[in-house]
């Protein structure tokens, strides 16, 4: 390899060099291999994080003793007997608010029992442990807890239960759910792909099958290109400017009669999120439509029909499969988009249900942010819970993606 | 000839009609696609005009000067501390210490990919990055806080506060990893196969052929992909916004807490933030750096990718 050598290396020294490049090469070899193993091992380390925090033990008290309100065991009580507990002991006031977000007698049982517990005995959480802790210094806890705390109830807990999913936010983490998170970002991603969908699919055909190569249209792609790698967080100012500030008469709904809200609305982060995964769906839909063969077009020119028939009979038909899998990919980038909505302003305390685009919300990634940053334990395990169910609403999305390009996928 | 003489002489003879035959309809399909298209170029003007309009307000507040903004280290807008650089020093600790993750670890994993994975082998551990790419950063938000803080504390010892910019970078270049893998190893693929067979018909080793002549020759396509890293990496919010402190901090010890300028935007616009003040320009002006900052990276990063194209083409 030595320019400088004057010679070239012969018998032994030869074999000598050989060997110990080709060790260097084995070497190397393991060496670029091990990037993708620490890869490996980050991935897991993260997943397994994740579900570490979602279950393990937690010591609680009751604040007020069950025996006060009943004489039997809780959990033999049934529907009318809680009904009649919460009726009895909480404030008239209190009653008709729940009864008035929703009729009390259409409840199910659990979530009477819920209301009882978080209304009436009050949970105080002591201390939780994670997954890990709680398997292998089991005893340890045990006698750790009835040291400190010897009216604590030890009990080994799921965080993630179908009561999370289905109950709204609360400012307790034992009663707080991801149902009005989740429905939050749904709403909002279904308003973002209303809007970015037709536009961006539009913008794609037009640069791929109408506009000419000029200077516009370059304008055009570079600026796509360049959009794509704006920071989310900047588009959350665009937001924030543009469709809470200025379009507010719009997007609290004022022009339509409703006055109870600001600008800080589904509508606005629908939007917002629209604009951020438009460029995404634009290169997305433009890579489809480039892939459908010319052949189809000139066949179609070639029996008379017209530029606009030729599109929409043939090329977006075969590019539909590529153009929906895009979108979807679109749809997975909004729903774990946590910084614009910050800006936008989704609220992160909202217990009902939002009712249509006009109304205030909360979403999933940004109940993950809040209870995150909070600083008791208790609040990281429901953290954990609800990127458990972020990361399976984005597999479910992605699989669904891969599933159509393998079914949908033409070669020509 | 006389043929066609008497077919001009018919008198019933009517010649074709060539010209393009109006068609309304598709005239309205066509310019709303063109609208559609125009208005990727409306929406970088409306971030331009809005960023600029609130960060010019915040310029010609009396009390901010240029000397203050680039001049001073302490950044609190409502008080009346205009030194942008905490924000800026930050921001580049963090990028640095994710680039200095993500480059060595995402060009070995390329070239291992590209060069030395048979295509079974590839088409196992690609998905492994494609998961990583798609994970929220919310999650890798999580994962800094709770995971590699409490990692570090346990081998650096108690100097690891709680909120530090080392796990933040550390992590966000995980979060990074994937991305400059995929272009480098779309780099790499891009070389043609000629240059390896000559280097093996030299006799050289994979590893000789790798090192010295795909990677030079991949060499702009893989500074692009550096160059887009850096950009992701200025501009990631959420795990700096929950991992990297809450609050501008001039420091240069990675393991102290220090705002970056997207956890700065997080941080105040999630609280009761209202119009007109100074906390609110303030925020115009840091995210108008941002975006050009960004912009320029971004445009320099497709100049070297389109020329890198041309040339193998």
């Amino acid at each position: 390899m030595n320019p400088n050598h004057d010679h070239y290396p012969e018998g032994e020294t030869l074999r000598q060099s050989l060997k110990k490049r080709y060790r260097s090469a084995s070497l190397w070899q393991a060496i670029f291999f091990s990037a993708l193993v620490i890869a490996m091992i980050s991935l897991a380390a993260l997943l397994y994080n994740v579900i570490d925090g979602a279950f393990g033990y937690v010591a609680f008290e009751y604040k007020n003793d069950p025996a006060e309100f009943t004489a039997k065991p809780l959990d033999d009580l049934n529907k009318q007997e809680l009904l009649d507990i919460l009726k009895a002991n909480l404030s008239s006031g209190a009653y008709t608010k729940l009864d008035n977000e929703k009729l009390m007698k259409k409840r199910s049982k659990s979530v009477l029992y819920t209301l009882v517990l978080e209304r009436l005995i009050q949970i105080d959480t002591k201390q939780n442990w994670s997954m890990t802790d709680s398997i292998l210094h089991s005893s340890g806890i045990k006698t750790e807890v009835s040291e400190k705390y010897p009216k604590a109830k030890l009990e080994f807990r799921s965080w993630l239960t179908p009561v999370f999913l289905t109950t709204p936010m609360s400012s307790k983490a034992e009663f707080a759910g991801v149902r009005t998170a989740i429905l939050g970002s749904l709403w909002m991603v279904g308003i973002a792909i209303l809007f970015a969908l037709p536009i961006g699919t539009g913008a794609a055909i037009y640069l791929q099958e109408y506009a000419i190569k000029n200077f516009l249209s370059r304008v055009i792609q570079t600026n796509i290109n360049n959009l794509a790698g704006v920071p989310s967080i900047v588009y959350g100012m665009l937001g924030l400017a543009i469709f809470v500030r200025a379009f507010e008469p719009f997007t609290s709904g004022s022009m339509f009669g409703i006055t109870d809200s600001n600008g800080r609305t589904i509508l606005s982060a629908g939007l917002t999120m629209g604009v951020l995964v438009l460029p995404l769906i634009i290169i997305n839909a433009q890579e489809a439509i480039k892939a459908v063969p010319d052949s189809l077009r000139q066949a179609a020119y070639g029996v008379g029909a017209t530029r606009w028939q030729t599109i929409w009979h043939h090329v977006l038909p075969n590019a539909l499969p590529g153009i929906l899998t895009g979108s979807i990919l679109a749809v997975s980038r909004a729903i774990g988009e946590t910084a614009p909505l910050i800006v936008v302003g989704a609220s992160t305390f909202i217990s009902l249900d939002p009712d249509g685009p006009f109304s205030k919300f909360t979403a999933l990634p940004i109940q993950i942010y809040q209870w995150t940053t909070r600083a008791q334990s208790e609040f990281h395990s429901i953290a954990a819970s609800a990127i458990i169910v972020l990361l399976v609403l984005l597999l479910t999305l992605n699989a669904t993606a891969v599933l159509i390009r393998n079914r949908v996928q033409r070669k020509y | 000839m006389k043929q066609e003489n008497t077919i001009l002489e018919n008198k019933n003879f009517r010649p074709l009609d060539l010209k393009k035959k109006m068609r309304p309809g598709e005239s309205v399909i066509q310019s709303l696609l063109f609208i559609s298209g125009v208005l990727s170029v409306f929406i970088t003007v409306a971030i331009v005009y809005e960023l600029g309009k609130e960060a010019l307000l915040f310029f010609n507040n009396p009390d901010v000067t240029l000397a203050k903004f680039f001049g001073t280290t302490r950044w609190q807008p409502g008080i009346g501390l205009f030194g942008i650089w905490p924000l800026v020093t930050s921001t580049l600790i963090t990028s640095a210490i994710a680039i200095f993750v993500s480059l060595p670890l995402g060009l070995a994993a390329s070239l291992f990919l590209s060069e030395y994975a048979s295509p079974k082998a590839r088409s196992a551990l690609k998905p492994i990055l494609e998961i990583l790419a798609g994970i929220p950063t919310v999650v890798y938000g999580y994962f800094a806080l709770l995971f590699m803080t409490p990692l570090l504390q346990k081998i650096f010892g108690e100097g690891v506060q709680v909120y530090n910019m080392a796990s933040a970078g550390i992590v966000m270049g995980i979060m990074i990893l994937p991305l400059i893998s995929s272009m480098s190893e779309d780099a790499l693929s891009a070389v043609p196969r000629v240059l390896r067979e000559g280097a093996y018909a030299m006799g050289a080793t994979k590893f000789e052929t790798s090192l010295q002549v795909v990677l030079p020759a991949a060499l702009s396509g893989i500074g692009a992909a550096l160059i887009i890293g850096i950009s992701r990496a200025v501009g990631e919010t959420m795990i700096v916004a929950i991992a990297a402190g809450a609050g501008p901090n001039f420091t240069f010890d990675p393991f102290k807490a220090a705002e970056t300028m997207t956890g700065h935007i997080a941080r105040i616009s999630g609280g009761d933030l209202s119009y007109n003040t100074i906390d609110y320009t303030s925020l115009f002006a840091v995210a108008l750096m941002l975006f050009l900052v960004t912009l320029v990276l971004n445009l320099i990063s497709q100049t070297i990718i389109n020329r890198f194209r041309q040339r193998y083409e």
